[in-house]
């Protein structure tokens, strides 16, 4: 018996061992999921579209596939893309099907080794962050290899290097930069035992970068007039004609250091960059340096949170090509945050600002509070309070020109003071935003924005004030919960400004049937368009039933032109109109 | 003696693995490095609450649906809390141009749940969420048991009760 029960005991010890060796072998699993968008578009004599304006590419659809297969410590997964066409507003070069990103990843203790396509980012992305974003058809991805490595509690280390997507091209030696990076975090709490219980939280970090680069030769020819009188008193024209050639860097580095600190309810965050001399297309192939600084610092409790921002950027436009340059930005290694608010309704982001990399100054502040619930003011539910400011200006730059090229090309372009202020305004937002929930069926938003937009400099990289577009911007939000599933939201909006399209109206009304369907009617109305024939109604009707986790919608409208903006990067969107079906699953 | 010992055991592993079918985990979550809300490292297999149900959110302080449904849940937290012993861990997949935004935010509209930061999107890709808000119930052995795209008005009630069925260990339908 005694055996037996030995026996038994094995027994019962090597289920958990069986189930646990099942679990390896036969643990892989497979996620994923599925985003297709189709436009089917229509003629439209308002808006000017016929066949051959929409190159009679009448059908657009942009869809994904993604994989990943996962077991214990490895995982490995890839993305299928189709643009068949691109949809209006994608680059025609990304026409086409294939594989742009697979990766294979396995951890190892504290190692975790990637090879394949990677997503990263250093820091706040000053010197280098790789990231896609389907709505904007932007993506960065690096093929190659990243490690991440903890050596010592508290240190994180992460090392790269690899190409950078660039649409469907594949990479072949000199099409493209290779992207060397090193980075490393140190989070002093973890890393001295005496600062675990501390209050204050202490964060330092620095990162290296460098990019290396078959440069192609530039030259120019330069022709200076002289003349020369001869014996007989004739005056001889002559022209002497000479070749220059730019002396470009096969490499370029950078570097940037950061410290978070946090006590409490206070949080400070401070980024320096630098990076060395880069000539290329988009600064006019001067050799100074670039430098960015990005921090921000914030106060909060309950109830009340309060931040502030400042950044100044200086020649920061950081790619893996020197030539590369214009829209869509492809071949970016850094990412250069826009310290403006991201706003939810359409027509506060008509105007939408993203950061101008050539040189900015930007500051923002913002405010929310809440009023107490069950208070006079505050309500029953408690009543919410955004205030948010933001500006961004030019920097000061004495030009120097180069008695060769006569312009900036192939001197150090300009001088300027670190975090020194030009006169030039490119974008100021002041907004306000009231939120309240009356009882358990109303809710309400009002929110009013003030938004000076520099029209020159953002859209065409023109430094001058002629273009300024001053805009307010009201907002009404409205839900009806008439009972637990079905609710009515109605969203009035008005923009009013003298200049660019001058003033519309927008009025939304959608109804939801929680958790499955949902309805909406939508009109924006441009009716103080200085042309007359452009006092067009932008309607849209649409419908969308979820299932879980999936979605299908189905819309039916014109869309205004506009730019489109995630993360203060922006496509430009042109005015359509047309069937639109969106399918999004995951598994 | 030993053969009725054996078949019940036998029963006892078969009944494991059945149950374990039926509660139907879609997958396990994976292991990605966040950060907290203070800056500090937060990996994704931390996220736990005793055995009991999580709700993992994907949102945004620039989506208008996400402030919506967040704004909806933190009206019920405490009861949910009470009733279920759920957690909710929001994940805010703001980049560095909003991320540091995303504290004041929270404090300030006063929500009480856990929300960690995801700047470069890699807990979204390795969860497959496409765009937020996307929601999570995680039972209590960290497995995704129920997910779902969007929020409506009055989705919240079908997390709860999703939540109160795993928390009981119902099946899912």
């Amino acid at each position: 018996m005694k055996k037996r029960s030995v026996k038994l005991f094995l027994l019962l010890m090597m289920l958990p061992a069986m189930s646990f060796a099942q679990g390896v072998l036969s643990g892989g699993k497979v996620t994923g999921n599925v985003q297709v968008d189709a436009q089917y578009y229509s003629n439209d004599d308002k808006l000017g579209i016929t066949d051959s304006t929409l190159n009679y590419k009448k059908f657009g659809m942009n869809g994904f596939a993604n994989l990943i297969y996962t077991n214990g410590n490895f995982s490995a997964g890839a993305r299928f893309e189709g643009f068949l066409n691109p949809m209006l507003g994608f680059d025609p070069r990304y026409e086409g099907v294939g594989v742009p990103y697979w990766f294979a990843k396995y951890k190892v203790g504290t190692l975790e080794m990637t090879a394949g396509h990677f997503y990263e980012q250093f820091g706040s992305g000053l010197i280098l962050r790789s990231w896609e974003e389907w709505t904007l058809g932007y993506d960065n991805n690096i093929y190659g290899f990243d490690a991440h490595f903890s050596p010592y509690k508290g240190v994180m280390l992460k090392g790269l290097v690899g190409v950078q997507r660039y649409f469907w091209e594949p990479y072949e030696s000199g099409s493209r930069g290779i992207v060397k990076g090193f980075d490393a975090d140190f989070y002093f709490n973890d890393m001295f035992g005496g600062m675990a219980d501390s209050k204050t939280m202490i964060t330092l970090g620095g990162s290296f970068v460098s990019k290396y680069e078959k440069v192609p030769s530039y030259t120019f020819t330069t022709d200076s007039a002289y003349y020369t009188v001869n014996e007989v008193g004739d005056t001889i024209n002559w022209i002497n004609q000479k070749t220059y050639e730019m002396n470009l860097p096969h490499n370029v580095g950078s570097w940037a250091a950061r410290a978070n600190l946090s006590n409490g309810g206070f949080s400070f965050y401070v980024e320096y960059a630098e990076k060395g001399n880069d000539p290329n297309a988009t600064n006019s192939y001067i050799f100074k340096k670039g430098q960015a600084l990005y921090s921000t610092l914030s106060y909060s409790r309950k109830g009340l949170g309060l931040f502030f921002a400042t950044k100044w950027i200086d020649n920061m436009s950081y790619k893996s090509k020197l030539t590369e340059a214009g829209n869509p930005p492809m071949l970016d290694i850094n990412y250069l945050p826009a310290i403006s608010k991201e706003h939810p309704y359409s027509l506060a982001t008509m105007y939408p600002y993203a950061t101008k990399r050539n040189g900015e100054f930007g500051v923002q502040g913002q405010i929310v509070y809440t009023i107490p619930k069950k208070s006079k003011l505050g309500g029953k539910y408690g009543t919410n309070i955004t205030v948010n400011y933001s500006l961004a200006k030019s920097i000061e730059k004495d030009t120097i020109t180069s008695a060769i090229t006569k312009s900036m090309t192939g001197t150090d372009g300009y001088k300027t003071s670190f975090f020194s202020i030009g006169d030039l305004t490119f974008f100021q937002d002041i907004n306000v935003m009231v939120e309240r929930k009356f009882n358990k069926k109303v809710k309400a938003k009002v929110a009013y924005y003030n938004q000076t937009y520099n029209k020159n400099v953002i859209e065409d990289d023109i430094f001058n004030d002629d273009e300024m577009v001053d805009a307010n911007i009201g907002v009404i939000d409205f839900t009806y919960k008439f009972n637990r599933r079905n609710s009515l939201r109605t969203e009035l909006q008005g923009l009013w400004t003298p200049e660019d399209k001058g003033d519309w109206f927008a009025i939304t009304l959608e109804y939801n049937i929680s958790p499955k369907w949902f309805f909406s009617v939508m009109d924006e109305y441009n009716y103080g368009n200085p042309a007359e024939k452009m006092k067009i109604h932008y309607y849209n009707v649409s419908f969308g039933f979820t299932q879980n986790t999936t979605r299908i919608s189905l819309r039916y409208g014109r869309q205004r032109e506009g730019l489109l903006c995630v993360g203060g990067v922006c496509r430009y969107v042109p005015a359509s109109t047309g069937l639109t079906l969106t399918l999004t699953s995951s598994f | 003696m030993k053969k009725f010992f054996l078949l019940i055991i036998a029963i006892f592993a078969f009944g494991t693995v059945f149950s374990q079918n039926e509660t139907k985990a879609l997958f396990k979550l994976p292991s990605v490095n966040l950060k907290t809300i203070n800056g500090e490292p937060f990996n994704t297999k931390d996220i736990s609450n005793d055995g009991k149900p999580v709700l993992i959110t994907f949102w945004a302080t620039w989506c208008k649906p996400c402030m919506k449904e967040h704004d909806a849940i933190n009206d019920v937290y405490e009861e949910w809390v009470d009733e279920t012993g759920v957690k909710l861990y929001a994940i805010s997949i703001d980049n560095a141009r909003s991320s540091n935004r995303v504290m004041p935010t929270v404090n300030g509209r006063g929500w009480e749940f856990t929300v960690l930061l995801d700047q470069n999107g890699d807990f979204k890709r390795a969860m497959n969420v496409n765009v937020p808000p996307h929601t999570f119930v995680v039972n209590g052995k960290g497995e995704v048991v129920w997910q779902h795209v969007g929020y409506l008005d009055g989705d919240e009630e079908e997390y709860i009760e999703i939540v109160e069925k795993v928390e009981k260990g119902e099946p899912l339908n």
